[in-house]
């Protein structure tokens, strides 16, 4: 059967396709011909459960050097993988040769790997039930395929752009980036084939100024990574030439600014700081592979325990949190997650209260949940897919106040924009963050930026003290590319959507004082 | 070649199309007799891994790979100036390596002039006729596989009957690597180097989860991996921690395990580029320009170095730049690699530095070197048992966990305190401590380190997944910023 390139079957949610086809190179190949053959030898020596997928994932990397090119590579990589489970213990291979004897070959490799393993698994491995959903096909949403833009355009404009900083005095280097990812993914458990591609970006730029005394500071734009095409740097989503034209001024006034004194503050967090402790303090403290201890010795666990689910007070009531793999242009978003699943939203934080948790099938059918919400993702084809994050955004007020309105109801505090430094405990306890610009607020009204400032806090406490979340115009939707979860590392990326908060009494450093 | 490792050097591999994909060897070959531009570089990396994961004395995940890369440089070099293209693509037949080169040779054309262009090296270079690869060109390659854990295997599986029986959980990876790296240019240079890389991951929790402990290590061949060894460290560290200890924020005595040394010096390796210092936008920048290069920064005769000879922890002793960045260039690509002291006696002796950056900077060229080691004075002989027994009132790290930079005027990184942080008093571990979040530059440390043990092979459990061969001896510092308390347990 020819694969279909229109948005197909989309039962579970995820954004209508826009029309493209799916890399012809990728879609042409005879996938479900090597999906066959690997289904048919796992189940003839005696899987209870196999899978297949293959995929192509290209990638580009620009970098620029103070307007020179620095870095240009191209990335191709192509493969395939079988995943097994065999009297009730996993089993896992990958391939880089797509044929019809290499799956065969993965898929006897992997059962040879559960037979090694088993000697070490006590706990039965079963999988939630999905529905299977025939033949299917999804593409993201975008306007233009960033790898049908030629790089002579693509550095003409990160050089224009790096010029105009240059252009300033108070700026002494630029760097320019620009990561591109085309991912296109083929999955095939003999009740579903599903057939997906994915488009996302992220141009980065960073100013640095030097000053003769040998203190430098640097600032760089807060364009968040999106699933959008090469239009994203044209004026579709974010308007980098506004961005770029306050950079100098901002920066300048950031060299100038005092330092902060270290002590309680209220703050009103702008998205695109927010989203980083959203990511940090909920995201991975409610994937629940990861507060059943299965990431104990790597990425940690979680405070946030199934005993707590539906009476842990995480934050204040004005708090609701979805976790989604459908929202339009999310890195996370996706048709069906890597083991069959139809992309879903549901909600993680009601009222403030714990009510959720991320999921994949076999996590599911451990808990009790019944059905996987969709959280499965390998970021390689040498990779085993494991629980990785949603979309988790937290949700606006309805009519709620404007992000100055929110600043208004400050006496003495500090409003923040843009992420930089981040980290948190095992168990999602403790987070220090800094960001991009510190505003100190006076009576109401923002009154210069400030340097040297970090801010810590517990989870709960940290989320029980926000007074107010901002409405949908102060909505913004963050991420990241780079999430890493599990052994072998893995990276994925992954959205999250906020209004501007408000929070009473956090604890802010002074860097400066903590590094003396 | 290790019992678990096979080879497939010659046989090649039949695709989709019936088209044959041959070695690495005559794929580096065919690539270079494909190039028009004026330069060219290619490089073929063949890569196996296993990989087993537990968790509550039971297997999760598990798996084998294999991955085949081929990466092509092109290199225009042109009156306006030297432009350069890279693609690197995975799983190419050998009908497809003419694609390869071309699509570099186009991004060459299309690229603008790079700053870092130099002359290819050949095999008549002094910087890469030095250099004494470990495999030979034309070796068969060699690949790891799932048997590489199988001693390590059955005994992990006994440590799990004695973890359930002793109302213990373990947790932990494992993970085995042979990458083999081909490297040829189209001034004549051909250069393999076959890396084995591979680290075990140890965990172990109460039964309630309210005490954990950590070990880990690398190993080339999992041979010399003792399970038994690692998991009695772990039941004495649970058994310290049977009495609990609040202490609040501060500045402490502390003393560092090898381990957690090297995950704060790693990262002040990785943010030692010359580029960014003479940019003046770095920790070890110069107020006014230049660099620290000769400046003391630790009283005590401290010496950081890399070797790719450095027994138990060789690695690749000639450059493999894939794609050129602030601190590599991809025209140093088969530059021999030697010694390197980046601290000596105390004092900054050499920043990681292209053939570019060396020009601009007037000191030696010094590129990144894939290990690190740490030596303190030469009668540093005490161990950490040794340090334990001389402190007074002291804590005692186990591991440093989230480590990020937060400040990179100082260096300032923060982290946490990770599975086991104990109260040191009168020369005896008295118990067991809350976790801390840090805030702390390694530099600014090394000011402040007092005592130095011996140097060990240890694992950098934060950088793990990058870096794994290092040598480092535990370390006493003075005030070492706990800046806030975490409830992690």
């Amino acid at each position: 059967m020819e694969p279909s390139t229109d948005a197909g079957t989309r039962p579970g949610g995820g954004e209508p396709g826009t029309g493209h086809p799916i890399d012809p190179e990728f879609a042409s190949m005879p996938l479900r011909e090597f999906a066959a053959a690997a289904l048919q030898r796992a189940r003839e020596l005696g899987a209870e459960h196999a899978d297949f997928r293959a995929e192509r994932i290209r990638g580009q990397e620009i970098g620029l050097s103070d307007g020179h090119l620095e870095t240009l590579m191209d990335a191709d990589e192509l493969g395939l993988a079988v995943r097994v489970v065999l009297d009730g213990t996993w089993g896992f291979a990958a391939a880089v040769d797509l044929s019809p004897q290499a799956a065969v070959r993965a898929a006897e490799e992997a059962i040879d790997v559960a037979r090694v393993a088993a000697a070490m698994n006590t706990e039965r491995i079963e999988l939630a039930p999905e529905p299977g959903y025939g033949d299917v096909s999804w593409v993201s949403a975008y306007e233009q395929d960033p790898f049908g833009v030629s790089v002579a355009d693509k550095l003409a404009l990160l050089s224009d752009w790096s010029g105009r900083l240059m252009a300033s005095p108070v700026i002494d280097h630029v760097d320019a980036s620009l990561v591109q990812v085309r991912e296109c993914k083929f999955y095939a458990d003999g009740a579903t084939t599903a057939l997906q591609q994915r488009v996302r970006l992220h141009p980065v730029l960073t100013a640095v100024a030097v000053e003769p005394s040998g203190r430098f500071e640097t600032m760089r734009t807060l364009a968040p990574p999106a699933g959008r095409g090469y239009e994203y740097l044209t004026g579709t989503g974010w308007d980098f030439d506004a961005e770029l034209a306050r950079l100098p001024d901002l920066l300048a006034e950031k060299l100038a600014a005092p330092a902060v004194e270290a002590g309680r503050y209220d703050l009103v967090i702008a998205p695109s700081n927010l989203w980083l402790v959203i990511h940090e303090s909920i995201g991975h403290a409610t994937e629940l592979d990861r507060v059943l201890g299965y990431e104990a010795a790597y990425a940690g666990t979680s405070f946030a325990t199934l005993d707590k689910l539906g009476s842990l007070q995480y934050g204040s009531p004005v708090m609701r949190v979805t976790g989604d793999r459908t929202v339009p242009h999310g890195l996370s978003t996706v048709g069906y997650d890597d083991e069959g699943v139809a992309a879903q939203s549901w909600d993680l934080i009601s009222g403030g209260v714990l009510s959720g948790y991320q999921l994949d099938r076999r996590i599911a059918q451990l808990t009790g949940f019944g059905r996987s919400n969709g959280c499965a993702f390998a970021d390689s084809p040498g990779h085993m897919p494991i629980q990785r994050m949603a979309n988790v955004s937290l949700q606006p007020a309805e009519d709620g106040p404007g992000t100055e309105e929110l600043i208004a109801g400050v006496t003495s505090g500090i409003y923040i924009e843009g992420d930089k430094s981040w980290s948190i405990d095992m168990q999602r306890y403790n987070f220090q963050f800094t960001g991009q610009r510190f505003y100190k607020i006076t009576n109401g009204r923002l009154d210069g930026q400030l340097r040297d400032v970090a801010y810590q806090a517990t989870t709960t406490d940290f989320w029980n003290s926000m007074e107010a979340v901002g409405g949908p115009q102060t909505y913004v939707l963050g991420g990241a590319f780079n999430c890493g979860k599990g052994q072998p590392g893995q990276v994925a990326p992954v959205s999250h959507g906020c209004p501007t908060a408000l929070m009473r009494g956090v604890r802010v450093l002074n860097t400066a004082e903590e590094g003396a | 070649m290790s019992p678990h490792q096979s080879t497939s050097g010659s046989t090649g591999t039949t695709s989709v199309s019936g088209s044959v994909s041959t070695g690495p060897q005559d794929m580096v070959e065919r690539a270079l007799a494909a190039a028009r531009s004026d330069d060219c570089i290619v490089i073929a990396d063949e890569t196996s891994a296993a990989n087993l994961r537990w968790a509550g004395n039971t297997l999760t995940t598990n798996g084998v790979s294999r991955s085949r890369q081929l990466t092509v440089i092109a290199i225009s070099r042109r009156t306006a100036g030297t432009s350069v293209g890279v693609v690197s693509r995975a799983g190419v037949r050998d009908d497809q390596v003419e694609d390869v080169v071309r699509e570099a040779e186009q991004a060459a054309a299309d690229g603008s002039p790079v700053e870092d262009a130099q002359p290819l090296l050949g095999p008549d270079d002094d910087a890469a006729r030095k250099i004494s690869p470990v495999a030979r060109w034309d070796d068969p390659v060699a690949s790891t596989e799932i048997g590489v854990f199988s001693g390590f295997a059955a005994d992990l599986g006994g440590a799990f009957q004695a973890a359930q029986a002793g109302e213990r959980k373990l947790y932990g990876y494992a993970e085995h690597s042979l990458n083999c790296t081909f490297l040829g240019t189209s001034t004549g240079l051909r250069l393999r180097h076959d890396q084995p890389t591979g680290k075990v991951e140890l965990n172990a929790k109460s039964a309630d989860l309210a005490r954990s402990a950590w070990a880990g290590c690398g190993t080339r061949d999992f041979t010399d991996v003792d399970v038994a060894s690692l998991d009695a460290a772990l039941q004495q560290r649970l058994g310290w921690a049977r009495r609990k200890i609040d202490l609040p924020p501060g500045r402490y005595e502390t003393l560092l395990p090898p381990g957690a040394v090297a995950d704060l010096l790693v990262y002040m390796y990785w943010s030692a580029g010359a580029k960014d210092a003479l940019d003046g936008r770095s920790v070890f920048s110069k107020p006014g320009g230049g660099t620290r290069v000769g400046e003391l920064l630790s009283g005590l005769p401290l010496t950081l170095y890399s070797d790719p000879a450095l027994p138990g922890l060789a690695c690749s002793p000639f450059v493999t730049a894939h794609a050129s960045r602030r601190d590599a260039s991809v025209f140093d690509n088969g530059l021999g690699l030697q010694h390197t002291d980046w601290i000596r006696d105390g004092e900054l002796a050499a920043l990681i530095q292209t053939r570019h950056t060396a020009g601009l900077s007037g000191l030696p060229v010094t590129p990144g070197i894939d290990n690190l080691a740490l030596a303190g004075p030469p009668d540093s002989a005490a161990s950490l048992e040794d340090l334990v027994g001389r402190t007074e009132r002291g804590l005692l790290l186990t591991t440093l966990w989230y480590i990020r930079e937060v400040d990179p005027q100082t260096l300032l990184l923060t982290g946490l305190t990770r599975d086991g942080i104990y109260l040191v008093e009168n020369g005896e571990v008295s118990g067991a401590v809350n976790n801390f979040r840090f805030n702390e530059s390694p530099v600014g440390m090394l000011g402040r380190v007092a005592e130095v043990g011996a140097t060990v092979p240890t694992l950098p459990r934060e950088w793990g997944d990058y870096f794994t061969r290092c040598a480092m001896p535990p370390v006493r510092v003075e005030g070492f910023n706990m800046s806030s308390v975490s409830q992690a347990s």
